[in-house]
């Protein structure tokens, strides 16, 4: 007979449900967690239902966000003519980093992949197009997709939608790695790095 | 430990993220067939790896045995196939040959031809001559026959008598062709081997033959008018959908590409 209250297997049983944990990360969380301070699991707990409860998607640029719009779109110093496209959240994380954009924000949410079934349909493209529509304030697009296939096939779906509208569209340039080593690079990276080269 | 290593020369039919910078990798290779692999760190930005095992990437690549899935240690492009990475439909053709081959190969079984027909097929859909939605057709019948599903085009799947130069009947559950008199004068006995019975057109039937036995040198100026290619198209795509039980992705890809190609035209 199973004699383990019903409260200590059920966070077990959620905890398990989450990726990357198995049965006994499951049991080490579940007792640490019995262990820890009542504090801590009240901080956990409140993180948890405040993650569903205040994150909304912005209505302008789809990211996710605190408030509708997000702190980017309110944002009156940044430059409104360009807007970056990109696949996912954490992507408009990393171009923060850099600095070096001023501009606002499109999440896709995905990119297309026909192999797992993700069409056109399934990204927020209606919405940038939308948003497109609206805003005469836009005068460029930036596709900032990954590098590979799939974000490829979505910048040249977004270009083909786009184009006709008049609008000046941009790609994140391709090429070498910075840290990289000439010898080990493919041949479409390399032939991107010839067509992108910059006078010095 | 001997032999822990072996290369290979592959293409990638598929791949998806595994672990933190991971990619886990369906090769097609000729003398192994189907197999799986690790290119670990291929995410990141500095990997030596991975624009070498990009999708549909021709390369030579030096595995090492894990204990259970194998890992790629060295990998060289020998074909990237640029000219299909920069058109959207010739890429979602590309998606679509693919789909075909890891659906219908199964891992570690040895299938040379159809790695050459693959091989080929990516190389020609590279090709501004080629038009790619034949191509699509000639794959299909070439792949049918190496994977022992060859359609019987030439006589009856009934009767076995020589097909007459009329419109016909198709069979996906019997294999082929069914010949006009077997089904008007024994319709019964037809339906208990053929159940899904329709009509095809002499013409289809004659573009179906000329696919099956010419070399693309041939086929590629082969011309078709819309109405009979469209036929062949639903033939063929029922036919293996029969076989494989079960529908493609990259087919609906294909076909919301058509659809936005055709709606651009139109705004």
């Amino acid at each position: 007979m199973d004699t383990t209250p019903r409260a200590v297997t059920r966070l077990i049983e959620e905890f398990h449900r989450l990726p990357g944990v198995g049965p006994k990360t499951a049991q080490r969380l579940t007792f640490y967690l019995l262990r820890a301070p009542k504090e801590q699991a009240q901080s956990l707990a409140e993180a948890l239902v405040q993650l569903k409860d205040r994150i909304v998607t912005c209505s302008i640029c789809t990211n996710i966000a605190e408030e509708n719009p997000c702190a980017i779109c309110r944002d009156e110093s940044r430059d409104r003519s360009i807007v970056c496209v990109v696949e996912e959240p954490l992507d408009v994380l990393a171009l923060e980093r850099t600095r070096e954009y001023h501009g606002l924000y499109h999440v896709l949410h995905g990119a297309i992949s026909p192999v797992e079934g993700i069409g056109p349909e399934d990204l927020r493209i209606q919405e940038l197009l939308n948003r497109i529509r609206r805003d005469a304030s836009t005068k460029e697009i930036v596709l900032a997709t990954n590098p590979n296939l799939e974000g490829e096939a979505t910048a040249m779906y977004l270009e083909r939608l786009i184009k006709p509208l008049g609008i000046k569209m941009t790609r994140l340039a391709r090429g070498l790695p910075v840290g990289g080593d000439l010898e080990y690079a493919d041949e479409v990276t390399l032939t991107r790095a010839l067509e992108g080269r910059r006078e010095v | 430990m001997r032999d822990r290593l072996y290369r290979v020369e592959a293409i990638v039919l598929k791949r998806s993220d595994f672990g933190e910078a991971d990619r886990l990798l369906t090769l097609y290779t000729p003398d192994l067939g189907k197999l799986r692999a690790i290119a670990k760190g291929a995410r990141k930005p500095s990997s030596r790896k991975s624009g070498h095992v990009e999708l549909f990437t021709h390369s030579a690549l030096l595995i090492a045995k894990g204990r259970h899935l194998d890992i790629v240690t060295q990998a060289d492009t020998l074909d990237a196939f640029l000219p299909l990475r920069e058109n959207l439909e010739r890429l979602g053709f590309a998606y679509y040959l693919a789909e075909l081959v890891d659906q219908f190969i199964e891992e570690a079984a040895e299938n040379s031809p159809v790695f050459d027909l693959l091989l080929h097929s990516l190389q020609w859909l590279g090709e501004d001559a080629t038009a790619p939605a034949l191509l699509a057709r000639f794959f299909e019948l070439r792949l049918m026959q190496y994977v022992g599903y060859r359609p019987q085009l030439f006589s009856c799947v009934h009767c076995g008598a020589p097909l007459e130069p009329v419109d016909n009947y198709f069979s996906a559950d019997a294999g082929g062709v069914i010949d006009q008199k077997c089904v008007e004068t024994q319709r019964e006995k037809v339906a208990e081997h053929a159940r899904d019975l329709q009509p095809i057109s002499l013409n289809a039937l004659k573009a179906m033959r000329y696919l099956q036995t010419r070399e693309w040198v041939s086929v590629r100026a082969l011309r078709l008018n819309a109405e009979t290619h469209t036929e062949v198209e639903t033939l063929m795509q029922r036919y293996i959908a029969h076989h494989l039980e079960r529908n493609l992705k990259s087919v609906e890809f294909l076909r919301e590409l058509r659809a936005s190609v055709s709606a651009g035209r139109q705004a």
